[in-house]
């Protein structure tokens, strides 16, 4: 398949592997971003061809993982009411909240429905003038423009009978908010390259300036991703810092104009708080004041919930790349994929689901054959 | 030969009645009418209560399923074609050459008449291509809302030749893993026409009988034939799993080397799948003695539904009861159990 093998080549994959042993020197600590991205590299098993003195600490970028506990809460709330449905990407369904989660919802006899485009959320609440259909709009800047592009469909139609329950999250100031903490052990970025291919990568150049950090804008190809280790650590070894681009044939500094309008239309930054991280200043996105009719939190008075998190969980701490699944006392144990504690453990991007899915389990890996067979 | 309109007559009752599961006259007209018509044979003509068979002699396999689809109707096939291959494939995997059907129907009131021939048909046409009859069966009615148009069980029986001997426990270090062909196109052409995930796409389902490839493998190597598993829902992953665990045996397969259209690979890519967790409904996995696993393939590839068959992989004896993968770049992974449904991802 075009586009896709190309990335996915042993002899090139080696050829990597070699120039990233070729230039490195000392230790390092990289964070990749995206959790598509961790997903990449230990369903391939780049974690485990790496030389030893690269640290892989996984990054925030798990859209339903970090979506707060209360939000989860809110859905829920909503999901259950019967004139309403409910509609989310399929990701969304298994994270749990305080109490519940959606897809048990759905089987107490909610209409909670997955969609693959909020368009075609769209679409049903105009199928279904009597009934009240929500989308849950969560994500980073790569799912923001097309859920932007819901509300302003809904509105330019007169739809009243269709609403966003928003949690949308900016990367840029969740990097920042990592490289001002005392305890981050993160030298150098892989950047979302879908991210960026959204909203550019100029954003990013203060940050790199600031901290002197090399941020390098990676894909979620395999080779994507060797390549992109192998450009952070040449700077790091080479005492560089600044953005690079290896994702060039994705991403433009400036990225995709008309999505970022489109952006401006709907909504407006806001303080965000993110699921066991806290607070960020800045860092989410929320309608903007003439299109609060589209807020499902308002519609349905829902603003008020508050909810507890397991104290069990560390997600906080993994999502920050403070703390690896495996160092979590419940990993593997109290939390699985059938009993999740934490989001991380169901999402498709979340690291504690990679972990357990691929085997990098503790007793497992010591089972793991070796690489080089 | 086959086609034509349903044999009932659609003006009096378009639509299935509650009557029409009560044991009365309307009964009688949808089993000697419908059903029998579509799949008459004469142990199905003694309307007994049960079928009676010629008794084989040897060992008889047994196996039953329900099948509850949604949508009836999908690309390359339908809740009814579905129905045969699915408990003919279960029969096949005992290394026994099906024989004979069950059919029990549970019917919504109010289900299209015209639909349930539809489906009926299907059946009829899938029971030929796979050389078996369907023998004895049942019909209830249930009320409108209570059902989802049409839920079918089948129950099969096949007999098996002397020397075979399929069971899972037989798969040991050394030991070939071979696939029939390329997988995931089942789960894939559901998903296709699934609300709120339409997208537009060729790909059909692969349901078919594939005693065919059970049956040229066993004619010639009984012996060395192990295991036969076809990987339904959880995919090819799910079913190397649960042999691996019977057997208590490691397994290692070569992503490289597992059949992929190109069409649900992309599929997979977009909607963020694993082929190896998604449903076939006309696959075979076989767990075959390493001298002739070659010479097994080609036989698979001989055949029109073996085409694409592969070897891809061994069983082990480290790590017993998991599944690795060594991946296209070379790393290595655990392949785990499917845990619920995969569910299409965020972006």
């Amino acid at each position: 398949m075009r586009f896709v093998d190309e990335y996915r080549q042993e002899a090139d994959a080696r050829k990597f592997v070699e120039a990233i042993r070729g230039v490195i020197r000392r230790p390092w600590h990289l964070m990749e971003i995206c959790g598509g991205q961790t997903h990449t590299l230990i369903k391939s098993g780049i974690d485990r061809l790496l030389p030893d003195e690269i640290t892989l600490v996984h990054g925030p970028g798990c859209p339903v993982c970090v979506t707060p506990i209360e939000q989860i809460e809110r859905a829920i709330v909503i999901a259950r009411r019967p004139e309403v449905i409910f509609t989310s990407f399929g990701d969304m369904l298994r994270v749990p909240g305080a109490t519940s989660d959606l897809l048990s919802v759905k089987s107490e006899g909610g209409d909670v429905r997955i969609v693959y485009s909020p368009l075609d959320a769209v679409r049903l609440a105009e199928q279904n003038p009597d009934r009240q259909v929500v989308f849950f709009a969560v994500g980073f800047e790569t799912t923001a423009p097309a859920n932007a592009m819901a509300v302003w469909a809904a509105q330019e139609k007169g739809l009243e009978n269709f609403s966003v329950l928003s949690s949308h999250v900016l990367v840029p100031p969740a990097m920042e908010a990592i490289l001002s903490s005392r305890e981050s052990r993160v030298q150098g970025f892989l950047a979302a390259g879908h991210v960026c291919a959204v909203m550019g990568y100029w954003e990013y150049e203060p940050l790199a300036e600031k901290y002197r950090i090399p941020i390098v804008v990676t894909g979620f190809e395999p080779l994507d991703l060797l390549q992109g280790v192998f450009m952070t650590v040449t700077a790091l070894e080479e005492g560089r810092w600044g953005v690079e681009n290896q994702y060039a044939r994705s991403v433009q500094r400036d990225g995709n104009q008309p999505a970022q309008d489109l952006l401006k239309k709907v909504f407006r930054t806001c303080d965000r708080a993110w699921r066991g991280i806290g607070e960020i200043p800045n860092s989410g996105l929320a309608l903007r004041p003439e299109l609060e009719r589209f807020d499902a939190e308002k519609r349905f008075a829902v603003e008020g919930i508050e909810a507890e998190e397991s104290p069990d969980c560390i997600a906080g701490e993994i999502l920050q790349g403070l703390k690896k699944p495996q160092e979590c006392s419940a990993f593997g144990g109290r939390c699985t994929p059938e009993h999740p504690l934490g989001a991380p453990m169901v999402s498709s991007e979340g690291a504690c689901a990679a972990y357990f899915q691929y085997g990098r389990a503790e007793a497992i890996l010591t089972a793991m054959p070796a690489i080089d067979e | 030969m086959f086609g034509g309109a349903c044999p009932l007559p659609l003006s009096d009752y378009p639509t299935v009645q509650l009557a029409h599961g009560g044991g009365g006259r309307l009964s009688q007209i949808l089993v000697e009418q419908l059903f029998g018509k579509a799949f008459s044979n004469p142990t199905l003509e003694e309307y007994h209560d049960g079928a009676i068979l010629e008794a084989a002699d040897g060992r008889l396999a047994f196996s039953t399923d329900s099948f509850v689809v949604r949508p009836l109707f999908f690309p390359g096939g339908s809740i009814g074609s579905l129905a045969v291959h699915g408990t003919v494939n279960d029969v096949a995997m005992c290394g026994a050459r099906p024989l004979a059907l069950s059919a029990g129907y549970i019917l919504e009131e109010g289900f299209p008449m015209a639909d349930l021939w539809r489906i009926v048909e299907a059946m009829r046409d899938a029971a030929i291509a796979a050389g078996v009859s369907i023998v004895t069966g049942d019909t209830k009615v249930v009320d409108r809302g209570k059902g989802d148009g049409v839920y079918i069980n089948t129950t099969g029986i096949g007999v098996i030749r002397p020397g075979v001997e399929i069971s899972p426990r037989r798969a040991r270090p050394g030991d070939r893993i071979l696939l029939s062909g390329r997988i995931a196109e089942h789960g894939i052409a559901i998903m296709s026409v699934r609300e709120g995930l339409e997208f537009e796409t060729r790909l059909v389902s692969d349901s078919v009988a594939v005693s065919p490839l059970v049956d040229a493998l066993l004619t010639r190597y009984p012996e060395q034939t192990h295991v036969l598993r076809d990987p339904t829902r959880g995919g090819v992953a799910s079913a190397l799993n649960e042999i691996a665990s019977q057997a208590r045996a490691g397994m290692r397969i070569e992503e490289g080397s597992i059949p992929l259209a190109e069409e649900v690979r992309g599929a997979c890519e977009i909607l963020g799948f694993d082929p190896l967790y998604v449903a076939n409904e006309g696959k075979c996995l076989a767990i075959v003695a390493p001298e002739i696993a070659a010479a097994a393939v080609e036989i698979w590839r001989a055949h029109p539904l073996g085409r694409e068959a592969a070897d891809i992989g061994e069983v082990v004896e480290e790590h017993p009861g998991r599944v690795f993968l060594r991946s296209t770049i070379g790393g290595m992974r655990v392949v785990d159990m499917l845990s619920g449904e995969q569910l299409p991802r965020i972006c």
